[in-house]
Parts: structure tokens; C-alpha cells; sequence
């Protein structure tokens, strides 16, 4: 088992016929995800890799029964495809778009919370890497070799540091059951907790491994959540040690501007709550491997 | 982006928040004249700099006749000033701002914010103005009002007063204080910013309210539909090398130690510079190459690091999902054809074509110190630097 996404999950791409959907769409096929079509508007009728084009979300979603969706339309319009997505039934989206103005992300949130939560849509990104299952399906942008299938989950913000940490434990061993990317923007779908809760009822997660960095409040909320709800083991590292208060790091969301958003204060933080936190970015799978050898 | 207090009053009057009549003057003569437009015994010469705290760096004179306007403005412009947020280099002043001084009887704060925790705008107000909002979170939290913003709705005028009447104004101020705060919410959303920030708000000694400084964070995602926005950029308040990178589209942030960095990937970059601290070392810069860089690209970010003198050592660390190690590989060798390099390099490949690009590195002949994880690499270059 897994968490979001298995070999059945029936996936469209929207912004299939782009250059980078494309291109992804075929890498996803490859690995042997169940990609059942795409949306681009206007080019509704065609076929791209061998898989129908439609014009709507709810066209697609009528005519081939996908309950996922990822988007790689460019940021001024994806935060309108997201929505189109929630509207046309979608259970879980990842956004890999890079660029969404945050205003713009802010509609999508509130536009999420008008639907009842039992058909509110799963939101996961912008602004990162995607979801493996590994050796079941990849909604994203990740080098999919690099995951071996096993017991770990894993949520970061940060995709490539996301990528240190899958063949840090792979090196070990160590697999995983799925790996989620949360994305770097400042609002963002589904945050660490939420994850975290999904890891936790998920029968096949033995410990998870949680990538955060510096800024928002994301971190402290899953340490919370650790600690009153968890039973399984957490191992974090936070990224940005050395990033310097009130500079933008990459990310539109990392940065630290309050009180208990630096790397230092959100380690503390883990760590008070049971998290077993990781110095150095380069002991990943070696931390991973003790807690669980323990 | 940051913009200027000249450039931020204009759009506060634009949206009809009350702020001291003022304008912007370019030499001594232009300040001088417009003190005689503004009129009033004193007036206040502000050094426009993006930064705050120029008062305490000598960047703000008060001034009661128009040879000390005059004087004040020939003194600060043209000169760099250093204040505890400019870094040593300070930044040029190439533009004062001249405004009527005003008898303060109150100090207030008010700010706007996307606030990452509701996913929604706050509205931050305080009694405690002129002071560091955060210590005051700090210190007395009760201190500090707020108001959430539903974004399908906007700020409503009831939200405007109950933030008037908590922060103690008379019924005769509310019309200018709604003014003020639906001004503020409203330059927020329509211009994409995700910070305005007025402080202090002041209430002069007969009775209005004014606002005496702003500040404005736009989101540089949004900038893309923000034409009049972008306009207002200032270069010359820039860091050179952030300006250069951004040019190319690269994510750079300039910092304090010796050591170089090329990385792809934000999080695997602010790694890699923790991980060069607990080796020892410090990083000279932030910089993250992006996905799928071209070997040109690649080029362009490694001379951009190596443009900073206080680089002593370099390291090149890539993870390469959707970037290729032979196209960066291509792109050291031909930055290398190109420049003299005076350091060492050491360079971690690790993901896609890892081996094609290794191959390229052995085979160009440069010096190049290898290292296959990210403990090695770190480890190397501190060691390696000279």
C-alpha cells in the first residue's frame, strides 16, 4: 500500500501538449503510471502519446473516469486549472508550477473550502517535485530510479533535497512507500501535517522522513501533530541553517520573517516534540537507518 | 521587490490615505523649491534608500529654513549610506524626499500581510508605533490587533473601525482611518503585494491621522501583471551580483563567507551551504541554477560566483533530476575556457548522465577536485580552500 497514488490511479496532465507536460507525461508513462489523458483548451480531439486531448477537465474526467490530476500549465494560469480540477470532481492534484502568484493561490485555497470535505479535492504543490509510490506510479518531475520501493515515507518541501534523501536510504537499503512533494511557495496545498496524518493511517509506513526549510509555520504545526497523534517515528531535517533573516532562499516561501521561522528555532521545535531531527543533510539515510534498526 | 518611500507615498495618495504633503527632489535646488511649495516652518530632508532605519544612519534632517533643507539635501545626496540592514557597502542616495513636518501628539502601527497560517491577508495594528513590531509580539502580544481578511470579500468598514476604536482614535478620526486601511487593503490586492507596512501611523496634535512612512513587499510571482510595478525598480539600490544573476534568470542571494556555491535546487542549495558551516566554512552566495539548465546557463552561474572577490574556494554541487550532469559538466568546461580560475573547485555530480558528465570533467584536464556525496564535497572544499 501507499499513500495518494497506486499502479490504478487513472491520471490526466493538464497542459499535456506544452513542452515540459510533455515531456513529463511520457517520463510518467514509462515508469508505468496509469496516465488515461490530457486537457490543453483548444486542442481538444487530438492525441499525444497516445492518449486523448480534451478541451475541459470535465470533458476528460467524464469520458475517462480519472479521479488525479497533475498540472504543468505556466504559472499566470495554473492556479485557475487547479480549480478547474477541484470543480471537475478531481480527488487529488499535484501542482508542479513554478511562479503561481500568491494572491492567486490564496483564491484556490478559499475556492477548495466551498466544497464538502468529503469531495474536497487533495491539493499537493505548486512549486514542487511531485508524488512517487515507487514501483507503482510518479505524478511528477523526480528521477524515479532513484526510489526504492519499501516502508519510509517521506515529505519535503524541496525536491531536489527530497532526492538526496531517497538515494541516501536507498544506498541503506532503505525504501519507500511513497514520497511527497509540498512545494516551496509560502501558501501551498496540503501542508506537512496533512501528510503526516496520511502516512500514519497508512498501514505499509513504518517511520517517516520529513524535508522542511526555513519560513512559515508548517513545521511547527506537524510537530503538534507528532507529538499528540503519531505513533510512528519522524526523523526531519530542516534546511537553511546559514540563510540570513528576511532573505529570500529560492523558494518564494523561504524566508524567515517571524518569530520561530528559522532553521534553528524549527529544529528545536521538532525535537521538543519526539522528532528525532537531523544535523547534517549528508546523515539522512544513516538516521533513517538507525531509528529504524532500533 | 523593494520600491522607494517617494514611490510608495505616491501610490498612498493615489488611494486616498491621508500622508503629509511632500514630494521627491533630485538635487539641492529642486529640494529647496519645493519646501516653498509645501509651505509650513519645518520640514523634514529623507534620504531615499531601500532600507529602513535610515534615521538612526543620519539619512532623515529635520529642517526649519530653506537653507538647511538646501543644505540637508546637497549633504545626503550622491553620498552611500550604511545603516544596521545595508550590509558594509551601505546603498547611494540618489533622491530625497521633503515633506512637512508633523506635531506628533501619537505613534501607531499599522500593517498588512499575507499571512501563511490562514492563508489569508491579517491586518496588524498596534497603539505602540515607531517600535520593532516583532519585539512587541514578543513582548506584549495583547498589544497588537488583528483582522483577517476574507480575499472574496475584502476588508470590510466595520473591521476598518473596530481596528480604529482598538486603537484608541476619537470618533472625529474614523473617516480617516477607514480611508487609510481600506487604501492600504486595496493597494495590496490590486497592485500584488504581500506586505504594506505604515509605520508610524501618527496622530498629529490637531487631531488628523497621517501616514509617515510606508513600506511595500510585492510578489515577485505576480510582477508578470504588475507593469507599473516593475517600473519602479531601482539598480542602482541592487546588489550588483543579484542584479547580474537575475538578469539571467538565476536564483542568487549574495552573503558574507569565502566559499562559492552552484547548485540546482533551493532546498539542496541551503543544504549544501549548512553542510559547508558544520565543515567549517561559510558560503560567499546562495545560488540555485534551476531546472534543466543549459550548458550556457550553467556558464553564466559559474563565472557570476566566480565574479565575487571574496571567493576563495568554489563547489559544485548538482542532483540532477531534470537537469543533466554532461549539459553541466559542458558548461564548467566551457566557463573554464573562458576565465582564469585562481581557486580551487571541487564539484559533486549525482542523478541523470552522471557518468557522461564525470567523463567530460576528467577529459578537459582542468584541476577539478571530485567528490561523490555531499559530506566529501563539503568537506573538500573547506579543506581545499586557500
Amino acid at each position: 500500500m501507499a499513500i495518494l497514488i497506486d499502479e490504478t490511479t487513472p491520471v490526466l496532465v493538464q497542459g499535456i501538449t506544452g513542452r515540459i507536460g510533455s515531456f513529463h507525461a511520457q517520463e510518467m508513462i514509462d515508469y508505468g503510471t496509469n496516465v488515461v489523458g490530457g486537457v490543453t483548451p483548444g486542442k481538444g480531439g487530438a492525441e499525444h502519446h497516445g492518449r486523448p486531448v480534451f478541451n475541459t477537465m470535465k470533458e476528460a474526467v467524464q469520458a475517462t473516469g480519472a479521479t488525479a490530476s497533475i498540472v504543468f500549465v505556466p504559472g499566470p494560469y495554473a492556479a485557475d486549472s487547479v480549480c478547474e480540477a477541484a470543480d471537475a470532481g478531481i480527488e487529488y492534484c499535484v501542482a508542479i508550477t513554478d511562479g503561481i502568484p500568491a494572491q492567486d493561490m490564496m483564491r484556490v485555497k478559499r475556492y477548495l473550502r466551498l466544497f464538502p470535505e468529503e469531495r474536497r479535492m487533495c491539493l499537493t504543490g505548486p512549486n514542487c517535485a511531485g508524488t512517487i509510490s515507487p514501483g507503482k506510479a510518479m505524478m511528477g518531475i523526480m528521477p524515479g530510479h532513484i526510489y526504492m520501493e519499501g516502508k519510509v515515507g517521506v515529505v519535503a518541501r524541496s525536491g531536489t533535497l527530497g532526492y538526496e534523501a531517497a538515494s541516501q536510504m536507498k544506498e541503506r537499503g532503505i525504501g519507500i512507500s511513497t514520497a511527497v512533494g509540498i512545494g516551496g511557495d509560502p501558501i501551498n496545498g496540503c501542508s506537512f501535517r496533512r501528510v503526516l496524518e496520511f502516512f500514519e493511517a497508512d498501514a505499509e509506513t513504518e517511520a517517516v522522513m520529513m524535508i522542511g526549510e526555513i519560513g512559515g509555520p508548517q513545521e511547527a504545526e506537524a510537530a503538534e501533530f507528532v507529538r499528540d497523534h503519531m505513533s510512528k517515528p519522524v526523523v526531519a531535517f530542516i534546511a537553511g541553517l546559514t540563510a540570513p533573516k528576511g532573505r529570500r532562499m529560492g523558494h518564494a516561501g523561504a524566508i524567515v520573517s517571524g518569530a520561530g521561522e528559522s532553521a534553528q528555532e524549527k529544529a528545536e521545535i521538532l525535537r521538543a516534540a519526539g522528532v528525532t531531527v537531523v544535523e547534517r543533510p549528508s546523515e539522512l539515510g544513516a538516521v533513517m537507518a538507525a531509528v529504524l534498526g532500533s | 521587490m523593494d520600491i522607494h518611500e517617494y514611490q510608495a507615498k505616491h501610490l498612498l495618495a493615489k488611494a486616498g490615505v491621508p500622508i503629509p504633503n511632500g514630494g521627491v527632489a533630485h538635487s539641492a535646488d529642486e529640494a529647496a523649491y519645493l519646501q516653498h511649495e509645501i509651505a509650513g516652518d519645518r520640514w523634514v530632508v529623507k534620504a531615499q534608500i531601500h532600507s529602513g532605519a535610515r534615521g538612526k544612519a543620519g539619512g532623515v534632517k529635520l529642517c526649519s529654513s530653506d537653507q538647511e533643507v538646501r543644505d540637508a539635501a546637497a549633504e545626503l545626496l550622491g553620498k552611500r549610506l550604511v545603516t544596521n540592514q545595508t550590509g558594509s557597502q551601505g546603498k547611494v542616495c540618489n533622491a530625497v524626499y521633503v515633506e512637512a513636518a508633523s506635531d506628533i501628539e501619537r505613534e501607531l502601527y499599522v500593517a498588512m500581510v499575507l499571512d501563511r497560517a490562514s492563508e489569508q491577508v491579517v491586518v496588524v495594528a498596534s497603539r505602540e508605533g515607531g517600535v520593532e513590531i516583532e519585539e512587541l509580539a514578543e513582548e506584549k502580544p495583547e498589544a497588537i490587533l488583528r483582522e483577517h481578511v476574507d480575499p472574496a470579500i475584502g476588508l470590510l468598514d466595520f473591521q476598518s473601525r473596530e481596528l480604529a476604536f482598538g486603537l484608541g482614535l476619537e470618533p472625529g478620526q474614523m473617516a480617516d482611518a477607514v480611508k487609510t486601511f481600506r487604501g492600504l487593503y486595496r493597494l495590496l490586492r490590486d497592485h500584488d503585494a504581500t506586505m504594506v507596512e505604515v509605520n508610524p501611523l501618527v496622530v498629529t496634535k490637531d487631531g488628523r491621522l497621517l501616514s509617515l512612512d510606508a513600506k511595500f513587499g510585492f510578489d515577485d510571482n505576480a510582477l508578470f501583471r504588475q507593469p507599473k510595478i516593475s517600473e519602479l525598480r531601482d539598480r542602482a539600490q541592487e546588489d550588483p551580483r543579484e542584479t547580474a544573476a537575475q538578469d539571467q534568470g538565476l536564483s542568487y542571494v549574495g552573503l558574507e563567507g569565502d566559499i562559492g556555491c552552484m547548485i540546482n535546487g533551493a532546498g539542496l542549495a541551503m543544504a549544501t551551504m549548512d553542510m559547508i558551516k558544520h565543515a567549517g566554512g561559510a558560503p560567499a552566495n546562495f545560488l540555485d541554477i534551476g531546472g534543466g539548465a543549459s550548458p550556457e546557463r550553467v556558464a553564466n552561474a559559474f563565472r557570476l560566483v566566480l565574479s565575487d572577490d571574496n571567493v576563495r574556494a568554489m563547489l559544485v554541487n548538482i542532483y540532477a533530476g531534470i537537469n543533466r550532469c554532461d549539459w553541466v559538466a559542458q558548461g564548467i568546461v566551457q566557463a573554464l575556457g573562458e576565465i582564469e580560475l585562481n581557486v580551487p573547485l571541487v564539484v559533486r555530480l549525482s542523478g541523470t548522465n552522471v557518468e557522461q558528465g564525470k567523463k567530460i570533467l576528467v577529459d578537459s584536464g582542468y584541476p577539478i577536485i571530485t567528490a561523490d556525496t555531499l559530506a566529501e564535497a563539503a568537506e573538500r572544499v573547506v579543506s581545499a580552500r586557500a
